[in-house]
C-alpha cells in the first residue's frame, strides 16, 4: 500500500477503480437480462477492469508479465465479442428479436 | 503544481471511466451505451498510460474504439431491436443486482486491503521492466513477447484465427434466387459445353 505510482497515487486508487468497474459489469449482467448486447458489453467492461488489475500490479510489481497477460486478454475478448456477435445475428435472424428468455431453442 | 496536476488527471480520467460505465449498463439505447462503451475505454487507456504501459493503452484504443466498439456499433444499427421490450425486468432485478454487486465490491476491496501488506509479494519480480530511458515500454513488451512467450503469443493468433472462421461460418448464408458471378463455373467450362457447330445447308435456313 506503501508503493505510490505519481504524486500521492497508489496502487491502491487502481484497484478501486477496477472493483468499481467489476462490480458495475456484474450489475449490468444483472440488470440487462434481456438485452444480450448489453450484457456482452457488460463482460467487455469486465474484462477492461481485469486488465485494469494486471497493468497495476505489473507496475507495482515492477514485473512485465502482467502487461504480457493483459495483452492475451485482450485478444480473447476481440475474439468473444466477434463470435458472441455473431451467434446475436443468427440468432435475430431466426427469431426476429433477440430477448434471450426463449435461448434454449437453439439447443439441438 | 505538477503533482496536484497529475492528481487532478488521475481522478477526471477515474471518474469519467466510472461514470461512463454506470451509462452503460443504465441507458435506455443501446447506441448510447456503445458510446459510453467507448469513451469509457478511453479514459481508462488515459489511467494507462499516467503508470507508463503505453502499449497496453495504444492497443485498448486501436482494439477496443476501433474494432470492438464499430463491430457493437454495426450490430445494434443493422438489427432492427425493440428496445422497450428488452428494458422489461430492469425495476424488477434492480435491487437485486445492487446487493450483489455490492456484496462483489465489499468483497474485492476487502481482499485487496488486506493482501496487499504482504512482504514476500514484491521483489520477485521475473521480468524487470526497465528503465523508461533505457527501453519504452513497447520495445520492452515486445522483446519480452517474441522471446519467452512466443507460444502463447502464436496461439492468441491461432484464437483470433478460430474466431474469424467462426463467425464467418456463422453468419455465411447462402440465398437462393441471387444471380452472382461463379468464377469456378466460369473456368471450368469447356469448348464441348458451350459451342455448337452447326452445319446449315444452303436453302434450309431460317
Amino acid at each position: 500500500m506503501e508503493h505510490v505510482f505519481f504524486a500521492n497515487i497508489g496502487i491502491m486508487h487502481y484497484l478501486v477503480i477496477s472493483s468499481l468497474l467489476f462490480t458495475l459489469g456484474i450489475c449490468g449482467i444483472f440488470l440487462n437480462r434481456k438485452n444480450i448486447i448489453t450484457i456482452l458489453m457488460s463482460i467487455e467492461l469486465i474484462l477492461l477492469s481485469v486488465n485494469i488489475n494486471f497493468v497495476a500490479f505489473s507496475v507495482m510489481l515492477g514485473d512485465m508479465t502482467g502487461q504480457i497477460f493483459a495483452m492475451f486478454v485482450l485478444t480473447v475478448a476481440a475474439a468473444e465479442a466477434a463470435i458472441g456477435l455473431a451467434i446475436l445475428v443468427i440468432y435475430f435472424r431466426n427469431r426476429g428479436s433477440i430477448a434471450v428468455e426463449d435461448v434454449n431453442m437453439m439447443k439441438g | 503544481m505538477a503533482e496536484m496536476l497529475a492528481t487532478f488527471v488521475f481522478y477526471l480520467f477515474a471518474l469519467v471511466t466510472i461514470g461512463s460505465a454506470v451509462m452503460v449498463i443504465s441507458s435506455k439505447n443501446p447506441v448510447h451505451s456503445v458510446f459510453f462503451l467507448i469513451l469509457a475505454f478511453f479514459n481508462s487507456a488515459g489511467l494507462f498510460v499516467m503508470i507508463g504501459a503505453e502499449y497496453i493503452a495504444m492497443t485498448l484504443v486501436i482494439v477496443y474504439v476501433g474494432a470492438v466498439a464499430v463491430l457493437f456499433l454495426f450490430v445494434v444499427m443493422m438489427l432492427n431491436i425493440n428496445f422497450e421490450e428488452l428494458r422489461q425486468g430492469f425495476q424488477k432485478y434492480l435491487w437485486m443486482g445492487i446487493m450483489v454487486a455490492a456484496i462483489v465490491l465489499f468483497e474485492l476491496l476487502f481482499v485487496f486491503s488486506i493482501s496487499l501488506g504482504s512482504p514476500k509479494a514484491v521483489s520477485n519480480a521475473r521480468h524487470v521492466i526497465p528503465d523508461a530511458e533505457v527501453m519504452t515500454n513497447t520495445e520492452a513488451l515486445g522483446s519480452l513477447m517474441y522471446t519467452y512467450y512466443l507460444y502463447p503469443f502464436q496461439m492468441a493468433g491461432v484464437i483470433l484465427l478460430i474466431a474469424m472462421i467462426g463467425a464467418i461460418v456463422l453468419t455465411l448464408r447462402s440465398r437462393p434466387g441471387v444471380r452472382k458471378q461463379n468464377i469456378g463455373d466460369q473456368v471450368a467450362r469447356t469448348r464441348e459445353q458451350s459451342m455448337r457447330i452447326v452445319k446449315v445447308k444452303s436453302g434450309e435456313g431460317a
